[in-house]
């Protein structure tokens, strides 16, 4: 019972964090249709900028300034990067991507040498809880409750404010709604800002839980948040949410099955293989909505 | 959706193609490849710099030897602390003197990335720089995956740290001065069930990882023979969640954990550990005498052994020295994990650069061939031990050095020198 209990926690924990990238994914291919392949690299980035803050600023003001680095960094990326390709066909913007994902990684190389680096502990969040006969971290507890609040406020802005109103008619239709007088630019620019600042929340979390960090860290979990994103239904935001806490989930649980199975070596092979039966049998994922040709 | 599919598709290949191509031109800045190089060169040049000063030796007798080292990837940290040993002894020893003339030592250096796809172009690089011999590397793996590459090309090669039985067999050219894998997990195997009456165990290591499988293989072997039951499990590349390995092994009731991974998991391993609140024993293989695994132990309550080839205080004036080092050089205190904690893979690096001065003295010239010929017979009292070859090209080791992890302190506790079943 004690065990099964532990296996989920982990679960939760993992899938809530992958919630957190898996959004940023989801946004971005909603109104751009652009697969950011960068994002995972950004969360990484702002893992490594918490680690080189924290070594200079107390935590209470290092943490709020990881978060404002971030959302620079994907606001820069987005306006270096994507913006000159808007006209170009949608390969050329997805190719940059991959590029700035390159850039990222091997920056990161560079900065630190490659040696994996160890992320501060946070006051509070580091500490360890007992549930129910099981030792873990406050952060696991918290990522979870985080997340849903803030896919709350996220929909709540989405559906109820102007900005939200715009992000709407662009994901609809990008040429109309920029015929209606939408300022393309700035909704775009919204959204990569929500997208990063997420990823830096993410970043805090999982590299609280997972405090070594190496310049490949954001690779596996972006990817992964990918596969949630599109399992979900990609341009949803509940999908990603819901995509992410079944693949962090299922994923623990088959690590933590008996080894004498042998198959816990499978986790990854899992949710990729996941990937290919949603591709195959409901391409428009969970919750996405279904491709409809207009004549 | 159809689109998602191709874009997918397209995304894959694009893939490939960009790890070759440039950057486009958007994302501009520092070319990280370049980058790279440039550290590369630059590394290779203050080895040179030592060389060059000393003035007994004429300009151009210099003699080359390849350092075949990950300064990225996974084992980045392992590979810069070997090569800051052989780094050291150039330092201490730039020339060597062969039929009366003495010739420059120069370190060449080539970065195989800590994986096997690179290793290959590492090992035909430092083929094309016309080194005389090679050392390394750190990780069996790409020494495995780079032992052809010198095969072919007639140039022999010395392992430092890389215990898999298979980076010296069928391959002529490799030789190594540790221990090997099955003599280390049978060291292990002993120690757990000598210190802990071990009766069930439980191995976690990464999938495709020869080094670790291999490890796992052997321990599971002897310490079934012994009568005790194994457990075990493989994570997949790129892993960041343990607790569910760990909390499986808590619930399994095992008595001892054997992690035989490489630095950077370690380092995952026992901080999740630290946070579930483990109390079992962690025995760990030579990756793991890492002071970056070593902090990770600090002000907690795991306990953690490990076997490897050198415990400082083995030899004073080599601990003097290299500390004198690396608190004199930035770069070594950086290369070295921002202490002067002296690792066991930079005491072997130390060793290496001797005995290939020995077998360049013993071939009387730097000749690829003469000095693959001089090797087998070469000797070398090493500060981590005697260091002989068999035929098979691999040091005679009899024990290894168990140490455990000072929590309190952040030290590391000679344990014992723990020999094998012996067989």
């Amino acid at each position: 019972m004690e065990y099964i209990i532990s296996v989920l926690l982990s679960g939760v924990s993992v899938g809530g964090q992958y919630a957190l990238i898996a959004i940023g994914y989801t946004l971005v291919y909603g109104i751009l249709r652009l697969i950011n392949f960068a994002h995972g690299d950004v969360f990484m980035v702002a893992g490594l900028m918490g680690i080189y803050l924290a070594a200079v600023l107390p935590i209470t003001l290092s943490l709020p300034l990881v978060i404002i680095l971030t959302v620079l960094l994907g606001f820069a990326i987005e306006r270096v990067a994507y913006k000159p390709l808007r006209e170009a066909p949608r390969m050329s913007v997805m190719i940059s991507a991959i590029g700035v994902s390159y850039l990222l990684q091997n920056t990161a190389t560079y900065v630190t040498g490659g040696q994996p680096m160890t992320y501060p502990t946070i006051p509070f969040l580091s500490g360890t809880v007992d549930v129910a006969g099981t030792q873990t971290k406050w952060v696991v507890i918290i990522t979870p409750i985080l997340v849903l609040a803030l896919v709350f406020a996220l929909t709540q802005l989405i559906n109820r404010t102007k900005v939200g109103m715009a992000m709407r008619a662009v994901s609809k239709d990008f040429e109309t709604s920029r015929l209606m007088g939408i300022k393309i630019n700035s909704v775009i620019s919204v959204t990569f800002i929500i997208g990063s600042a997420l990823a830096g929340i993410g970043s805090i979390l999982f590299f609280t839980n997972y405090p070594a960090i190496t310049p490949m860290s954001g690779a596996m979990p972006g990817l992964k948040a990918f596969v949630a994103a599109v399992f979900g239904g990609i341009g949803s935001i509940p999908g990603a949410v819901i995509g992410a806490f079944i693949i962090g989930i299922a994923e623990t649980i088959i690590k933590g099955l008996p080894s004498s199975w042998d198959v816990s070596v499978f986790s990854d092979a899992f949710t990729f293989a996941l990937l290919i039966i949603i591709l195959v049998f409901k391409p428009q994922g969970l919750f996405g909505e279904a491709a409809t040709d207009k004549v | 959706m159809k689109k998602i599919l191709a874009c997918l598709m397209t995304g894959v290949m694009a893939f490939s193609l960009v790890a070759c191509s440039t950057t486009p031109p958007a994302t501009g800045g520092t070319d990280a490849a370049g980058g790279q190089a440039a550290e590369g060169s630059a590394e290779a040049g203050g080895a040179t710099d030592g060389a060059a000063a000393d003035s007994a030796a004429a300009a151009g007798d210099t003699i080359r030897i390849g350092v075949f080292e990950p300064s990225t990837g996974d084992s980045a940290s392992g590979g810069k602390k070997e090569t800051l040993g052989m780094q050291f002894a150039n330092s201490e020893t730039p020339t060597v003197e062969v039929g009366g003339k003495t010739y420059n030592v120069e370190l060449v250096m080539a970065d195989n990335g800590s994986s096997a796809d690179k290793a290959p172009s590492a090992a035909s690089e430092l083929v094309g720089k016309n080194v005389s011999l090679v050392l390394g590397s750190y990780g069996s793996g790409v020494s495995m995956a780079g032992g052809p590459k010198f095969e072919e090309a007639g140039l022999a090669a010395i392992g430092v740290t890389c215990t898999n039985p298979n980076v010296t067999a069928g391959n002529d050219y490799y030789f190594r001065i540790c221990f090997l894998d099955n003599f280390q997990a049978d060291v292990l195997a002993n120690f757990a069930m000598e210190k802990f009456s071990a009766k069930k165990a439980y191995c976690l290591g990464e999938n495709g990882n020869e080094y670790d499988q291999g490890l796992v293989a052997f321990f599971t072997q002897v310490f079934e023979g012994a009568g005790g039951e194994v457990i075990s499990d493989s994570f997949p590349t790129n892993n960041s969640d343990f607790t569910s390995y760990l909390n499986k092994a808590k619930s399994e009731g095992v008595d001892v954990i054997f992690t035989p991974v490489s630095i950077a998991y370690a380092k995952q391993i026992m901080e999740q550990a630290a946070s579930l609140g483990i109390d079992i024993p962690f025995l760990g293989s030579d990756t793991l005498d890492d002071n970056m695994v070593l902090e990770a132990t600090k002000d907690t309550n795991l306990q953690l052994y490990v076997s490897t080839f050198y415990q400082e205080g083995g030899s004073e004036t080599f601990d003097k020295g290299i500390k004198d080092y690396i608190n004199n050089n930035s770069d070594a205190m950086t290369a070295n994990g921002g202490n002067d904690t002296i690792s066991a893979v930079t005491a072997m690096g130390y060793d290496a650069y001797y005995v290939a001065l020995e077998a360049i003295k013993a071939a009387g010239s730097g000749d690829k061939a003469a000095i693959k010929a001089a090797i087998p017979s070469v000797k070398w009292d090493g500060v981590s031990g005697s260091i002989a070859f068999n035929e098979v090209g691999d040091a005679v080791r009899d024990t290894a050095y168990i140490k455990t992890a000072d929590t309190a302190n952040g030290t590391w506790a000679f344990e014992k020198v723990q020999s094998g079943s012996g067989k």
